[in-house]
């Protein structure tokens, strides 16, 4: 048996494994071979290793080193994270070809990047969760920029990268004031000390929280901090945006949860003045802007930055029913994401990337099939039953109500009408518009065809049985907070 | 019997949506298929919902045939569908419109036939499970699940307009949806603090006591969702669009059913959750809906389009509708349910008859016809009926429905029956006048001498409406008979909490002057 010191870093070990895995196969691969498949299987397997393993270890409260902990709150999140792994995976099998992107590489820096994102959700330590940060980040900025030969993909990793690295300074500074005053990096011993002091007397308590909140900002792209998010999402290939958007944010909420709600909790009434006007901003500018869009990666970065707001909506009601709405609502938005620009990356070419608005115009009546699977995805991202995005939103807004913050749900809610209005504009093209020229008939792969089924039926399965994963999410905040 | 009735009833038609999935797409052969499947389907669950009334009692004012499951327990959400004497009518409403909306589409729709079917069995599902839902929660569901069919069915198979028409409806339906979902998130939080458990039970929630502030905004909440639905005035300008824009059967159940959502709304939901907002707001309500009366009828009367002037006078007969909820006495509530149904036979045999005609001529306008009397005399015939049950003769199902409305007004307030008088007054004159622009006289366009009359698909949907017109204006006890128990205990529990509050406030009063008394 595995000495219960390493038991809490089996899963992200897994997938590390995977990715030396990975990269030592590009290394010694044969290269009259065209074969891309077996790479990326290399992946689901250390992924799905991932999985199991973090299975076993719910309910466990294992720890590794007293900086890894391996609870459940670490486990759900690790295991949205392999689930948006795989899925990346599976649809990427097609579209990495298509684009003549080097397999090798590609997989690897997927898998370095949800080792890192892995880890960020179980580190319970403040430096930890930098060093996380840091080899997702690189991962990602390598990742956005991968199609070396496309200026705007360039530009994308290079804005992202310059502003990425800003934000992690923000995030060290925050480190480090927190450390001054505390004596320590780790969550539990800085939320023990801090519960026993007060604002007035250590007011650069304050500026730790500051800095750390604008660190946190920066990532998961809420209002004023999203400004690198819709050029990063534009200019990386679709598979990697929908893997940017859904991964990235789902290890940045878990760790900014976790600091928050357990470290930061004593001071919850001062900082959720300031998180409370960031939601309603995050969604207010994500939904509004985002109506403005012509372009589909760029309208749907528009709206992830507006569910990051929903997601602090959860942050700031900050109850028992917001911090499981949270990781609900994060599963449900990461699978319905990532299928969403799932399709979009398939129904690219590889001289064309078939991303604007008008590119989709008929697209039922050639693909009936593609069009009818992301329809859901948007109905989901929407907000409408019976999809996973619906349950989600009520979980969140029934968290902000009981809370009393019936101001953001408000705004919440109204926004999300709002989104509805330009998500439906890609139905309207789809459906309602004939079509232009005709464009080629896409093939889709039996596996991204695979990956597409399993998402939209966990979309289903999440909107009208969402007992059991409700159940677990709620599991899993009653172990730390 | 064993079968859940109320399942089966919205599960029927989502399996036979899903069955349409498998049918492959094609050629006219294949259409058949199509065609035939769903009007089986369709009429399967009008045989479904007629076995609940069946087996319904009509003496009790309980819910009858109640089906319960946990759903999300956590949050005290359940599976919870039942039937009282307000919904059943409703329910069998919805069973008996689809089938001619069905057949209404029988050779209209050429274009992605399957895809129509699909839609519209979704559409009877959400709108079944909307009447049947004693979860709020649930009933949230269908409530806005019910949007996206109908917004597929207007967007693609509507007329020029349509994706205009069909955004509007939705984002218009959508806003008013999701207020009522805080609200609804409201009442569960405060159950939650009240009982120390999430509820979305709706006979539960009926027992809270809410503040008066509390009620006055989820009232309004829960208001502008059904009054956005209904349409009252002026809420209503989504309508015209969205109808005219529809396809003649999107058109039929969105005057035969989708409306009747907002006024059951209320009659279930707004009224009975909060008394005391719906007595303070009631007068308010009950004005907006007088002049809806009066401006619809107005608006509808200089229409040069049919279908627009059987929508406009959509919103002056649902205005009777909302006033007669408002008077919150047995008279006015019973006469609006039936007014309910009686306006879904009517003015969905309007949209039908003109959906028929537009559907000969492409055209819509008033003007384009005339004298249509001598070349489809059994087309004129039919339309003859449901116009002069639309506009209230006696005898026929309109009737009914206004009488009781103005008889619970009058019991109320005399002045608001004296605006919706007008109204009466004013539909006749915009619907025979449009009667005779189109079939009196002679024939002054070419294209319409050679019009084909009723066709063997006509003739089936249109004998059972004209039939049900009938037997409604001559035998409504048998309508409102199962209705009385529900309606009537709708209505004591409003009246009760007036009569309390009126207690309290001259409670309040006396005690005042006593105080006043002892300082002296």
């Amino acid at each position: 048996m595995i000495s219960p010191q390493l038991q809490a870093i089996v899963p992200m070990l897994s997938v590390t494994l995977a990715a030396l895995a990975c990269m030592t196969w590009e290394a010694f691969r044969d290269r009259s071979e065209a074969e891309q498949m077996p790479v990326g299987a290399l992946g689901i397997v250390g992924l799905a290793g991932a999985g199991v393993s973090a299975a076993f270890l719910w309910n466990g409260n294992a720890t590794s080193f007293g900086v890894i902990s391996g609870d459940n709150f670490g486990l759900f999140v690790t295991l949205v994270l392999v689930v948006v792994g795989i899925l990346t995976i599976m649809f990427s099998s097609q579209v990495i070809e298509r684009d003549g992107i080097p397999s090798g590489e590609y997989y690897t820096l997927i898998l370095f990047a949800l080792a890192g994102m892995i880890m960020m959700a179980t580190a319970s330590d403040l430096l930890v969760i930098f060093i996380a940060l840091e080899v997702l980040s690189l991962a990602v900025y390598v990742l956005t920029g991968i199609r070396r030969d496309d200026p705007r993909a360039s530009e994308a990793a290079f804005k992202y990268f310059l502003l990425g690295a800003f934000s992690s300074a923000f995030f060290l500074y925050g480190i480090a004031f927190t450390f001054g005053l505390t004596g320590s990096t780790h969550l539990d011993r800085i939320g023990s000390y801090l519960a026993a002091q007060s604002l007035s007397d250590n007011p650069l308590i304050l500026v730790a929280l500051g800095l750390l909140l604008v660190g946190f900002a920066f990532k998961i792209s809420a209002v004023p901090f999203h400004m690198w998010t819709p050029d990063a999402y534009e200019g990386a290939p679709a598979i990697v945006t929908g893997f940017m958007s859904t991964g990235v944010k789902a290890a940045a909420f878990a760790a900014f949860a976790r600091v928050f709600l357990s470290s930061f909790e004593p001071f919850s009434a001062d900082w959720a003045p300031i998180v409370w006007v960031i939601a309603a901003a995050t969604m207010i500018l994500g939904t509004v802007v985002g109506v403005a869009q012509t372009n589909l990666k760029r309208m749907l970065a528009y709206s992830s930055i507006a569910h990051g707001g929903y997601l602090l909506v959860g942050l700031v009601a900050a109850n028992e029913v917001g911090k499981a709405a949270i990781l609900f609502y994060l599963a449900a938005y990461a699978i319905t994401n990532l299928a969403a620009f799932g399709v979009i990356a398939l129904l690219g070419a590889r001289d064309r990337a078939n991303d604007e608005l008008r590119d989709y115009a008929g697209l039922w009546y050639s693909h009936p099939g593609l069009s009818a699977l992301m329809t859901v995805c948007l109905l989901s991202l929407g907000g409408l039953p019976p999809t996973a995005g619906f349950i989600g939103k009520w979980y969140i807004f029934s968290a902000a109500v009981s809370a009393g913050y019936y101001g953001l749900a408000i705004i919440g809610v109204l926004t999300s009408v709002i989104s509805v209005f330009f998500y439906l504009r890609v139905v309207v093209m789809m459906y309602m518009q004939e079509r232009g020229t005709e464009a080629p008939r896409i093939q889709v792969n039996a596996v991204s065809m695979t990956a597409l089924t399993i998402a939209i039926a966990a979309i289903f399965y999440l909107g009208i049985l969402p007992t059991q994963v409700l159940n677990l999410a709620a599991q899993s905040i009653a172990t730390i907070f | 019997m064993n079968l859940p009735l109320l399942s089966v009833s919205w599960m029927l038609p989502v399996a036979g949506a899903v069955l349409l999935i498998f049918v492959p797409n094609g050629d006219g052969r294949r259409n058949a298929l199509v065609r035939w499947i769903t009007l089986v389907v369709s009429i399967a669950v009008f045989a479904v919902t007629l076995a609940m009334w069946a087996v319904f009692n009509p003496g009790s004012a309980e819910f009858q045939l109640v089906e319960r499951r946990l759903w999300i327990p956590a949050f005290g959400i359940d599976y919870y569908l039942g039937v009282d004497g307000i919904s059943l009518l409703l329910v069998v409403l919805t069973g008996f419109l689809t089938p001619v909306a069905v057949l209404s589409s029988w050779i209209g729709i050429e274009k992605k036939l399957k895809e129509f079917c699909i839609f519209l069995l979704l559409l009877e599902a959400a709108m079944i499970g909307v009447f049947l839902s004693l979860d709020l929660f649930l009933f949230y569901v269908f409530w806005d699940a019910m949007l996206v069919p109908m917004y597929f069915l207007i967007g693609i198979w509507g007329y020029d307009q349509r994706i205009y028409a069909a955004i509007k409806f939705m984002l218009y339906t959508m806003a008013g949806s999701v207020l009522m979902l805080i609200a609804i998130l409201g009442l569960a939080y405060l159950h939650n603090a009240a009982t120390g458990s999430y509820s979305f039970d709706l006979l539960k929630l009926y027992t809270l006591d809410i503040a008066p502030r509390t009620q006055f905004w989820f009232f309004l909440a829960f208001a502008v969702a059904f009054a956005i639905k209904v349409p009252l005035f002026p809420f209503h300008t989504w309508l015209p669009d969205a109808h005219v824009q529809a396809p003649t059967a999107g058109s039929v159940i969105l005057a035969g059913v989708l409306l009747k959502m907002g006024t059951y709304g209320f009659v279930r939901f707004a009224f009975p959750l909060f008394p005391l907002a719906a007595a303070y707001f009631a007068p308010w309500i009950a004005v907006l809906a007088v002049i809806g009366i009066i401006y619809g009828a107005l608006v509808a009367m200089v229409q040069p389009d049919m279908k627009k002037l059987v929508a406009y006078s959509s919103v002056s007969h649902l205005g009777f509708v909302v006033l007669g909820i408002c008077a919150m006495n047995v008279n006015g509530v019973q006469g609006a349910v039936y007014q309910m149904l009686a306006h879904g036979v009517s003015t969905g045999g309007l949209f039908l008859i003109v959906g028929m005609l537009s559907d000969r001529r492409h055209t819509r306008l008033i003007s384009e016809f005339g004298g249509l009397k001598a070349v489809v005399p059994r087309l004129t015939a039919a339309f003859m009926i449901i116009t002069l049950a639309s506009i209230g003769l006696p005898g026929l199902n309109g009737f009914i429905g206004e009488f009781l409305i103005m008889l619970g007004a009058f019991r109320w307030d005399p002045r608001y029956v004296v605006g919706a008088g007008l109204g009466v007054i004013l539909s006749a004159v915009y619907m025979l006048w449009m009667f005779q622009r189109v079939y009196y006289g002679t024939v002054t366009n070419g294209e319409n001498a050679t019009l084909p009359d009723l066709l063997p698909h006509e003739w089936s949907s249109v004998i059972p409406l004209c039939a049900i017109a009938l037997v409604m204006g001559v035998f409504p006890t048998i309508f409102l008979k199962p209705m009385e128990p529900s309606v009537t205990r709708v209505v004591e529990r409003l009246q009760n909490t007036q009569t309390l509050r009126v207690r309290n406030e001259m409670q309040n009063a006396k005690l005042k002057m006593q105080t006043i008394r002892a300082s002296k």
